[in-house]
């Protein structure tokens, strides 16, 4: 297999950030209440990586090793900051929802452990690609979990996606014959939702493939 | 690892840092004007919410006087009173209370009050009731909020300011007792605050409106 093709399964799936290596649990936890909150913070992430580790990789040969980390996080923050204002002036009433979460995107670990794995030590393109489909993983789960906890919690599913996109989308809305478990949407739900995710991801990669069997050799490193 | 030489280090930082600067300028000069729209579009909103007129035409020359009454409103600092003003004399008064006896913390509401003390509408501004429960007082979950519409002080009498479960004449709700009655209590709070200092809010609102008779 490729390079290019192993990170990018990596990121999507087989190295996920927050199904396997755990990472960014906070903001998963938090905002996950409904399908257009964790996409909404998943794809500020996903910008987020994505940019840093193009940054990151353009000036890998000038990066001196000793100042490295604190210049990560001096990247990450700046361009946090902007999507943070950014969406209060584009996205004002979601960013009232999410507003808190935004900026915690800087402590997502994953985004860190992008620029200090991937992006210091390889091209460009690779470390954009790279970014990308961990960026794709970790919105892939936030979307996963705010699904499952919005069908449960609140029996309806696309609610609330025109503040994403505009009046129009309020006709996604799908409303199901159900009341809503209150438990879902309240903070312990988003435990038990977790569980439910990483334990279907679990199966489905155990039923598939081979890649078993090396993880458990390799254990996803975890911080 | 090689020895770290500090200036080409230090220089490296001081360029990354400058350019991250330049990068968080750029966007707040380009947000700031919009965030600051949406919040007055918000302020707006919220003003037109209360006062139930239903357009936009009535609230858009509010009259903003800061005042300050801890001991009723519970917020330490001067609070914001905006004053709608009809041909020069007040016709309704918008301002933040707090309900300080919340279930798990104070609850802070929004209400409107026409000139003769006559509740035109509650908002709950923010809250951390427990979902699902006592986050029936957001306007958007329920019509709880709205049964506040057209009481005073006079009608109920002071003593029925309470929910039926002790006696009074608002609605309580079911599993959230605790919530209903610190909204109650806020919203009484807030009228009684309004009697009290109405008189004096009158005033200063004429006397600004007169000072700069267009808008702020």
């Amino acid at each position: 297999m490729s390079r290019i093709k192993v990170l990018v399964l990596g990121g999507l799936w087989r190295n996920n950030p927050a199904l396997v290596q755990l990472l960014g649990l906070c903001p998963l936890l938090a905002v996950t209440t409904t399908l257009v909150n964790g996409l909404t913070l998943g794809l500020a992430t996903l910008v987020v990586v994505a940019t840093t580790n193009t940054i990151v990789s353009s000036m890998r040969r000038s990066l001196m090793p000793v100042v490295r980390i604190p210049l990560f996080v001096l990247i990450i923050a700046s361009i946090v900051t902007c999507i943070d204002l950014l969406t209060s002036a584009l996205l004002f009433e979601l960013h009232e929802i999410l507003g808190l979460f935004i900026p915690l995107i800087i402590t997502n670990c994953a985004i860190l452990a992008q620029a200090e794995t991937v992006a210091s030590r390889r091209p460009v393109t690779e470390s954009l690609l790279s970014g990308i489909a961990t960026g794709l993983g970790f919105c892939g789960a936030l979307v996963a979990l705010g699904a499952l906890r919005e069908l449960v919690g609140q029996g309806t599913l696309f609610a609330g996606f025109d503040l994403l996109l505009g009046p129009w989308a309020a006709a996604l809305r799908i409303d199901l014959p159900f009341e809503g478990m209150l438990v879902a949407v309240l903070p312990p739900g988003a435990f038990f939702g977790l569980a439910v995710v990483l334990a279907l991801r679990n199966l489905v990669s155990a039923r598939t493939g081979p890649s078993v069997r090396r993880m458990r050799a390799v254990p996803a490193r975890r911080s | 690892m090689a020895a770290t030489k500090p200036v080409p280090t230090l220089l490296l930082v001081g360029v990354i840092a400058v350019g991250a600067a330049a990068l968080v300028t750029g966007s707040y000069e380009f947000s700031r004007d919009r965030i600051e729209a949406n919040r007055q579009a918000l302020l707006l909103q919220s003003l037109n919410d209360v006062l139930a007129t239903g357009d936009d035409t009535g609230v858009l020359n509010p009259t903003r006087i800061d005042l300050s009454d801890p001991q009723l409103l519970g917020y330490e600092d001067p609070i914001d009173v905006y004053i709608v003003l009809d041909a020069g004399r007040p016709r309704a008064a918008v301002f933040p209370v707090v309900a300080p006896d919340g279930y798990h913390a104070a609850i802070h509401l929004l209400i409107g009050v026409s000139a003769d003390g006559v509740v035109t509408g509650v908002r709950v501004v923010d809250h951390r009731e427990t979902p699902g429960l006592g986050d029936v007082i957001e306007a958007d979950k329920s019509d709880w909020i709205l049964q506040f519409d057209g009481k005073s002080l006079m009608s109920p009498d002071r003593a029925q300011w309470a929910v039926e479960d002790d006696g009074g004449s608002f609605d309580s709700i079911t599993s959230a007792t605790v919530t209903a009655r610190a909204v109650v209590g806020g919203v009484r709070t807030a009228l009684e605050f309004f009697e009290a200092r109405s008189a004096e809010l009158s005033a200063r609102a004429a006397a600004r409106a007169e000072e700069e008779p267009v808008n702020e």
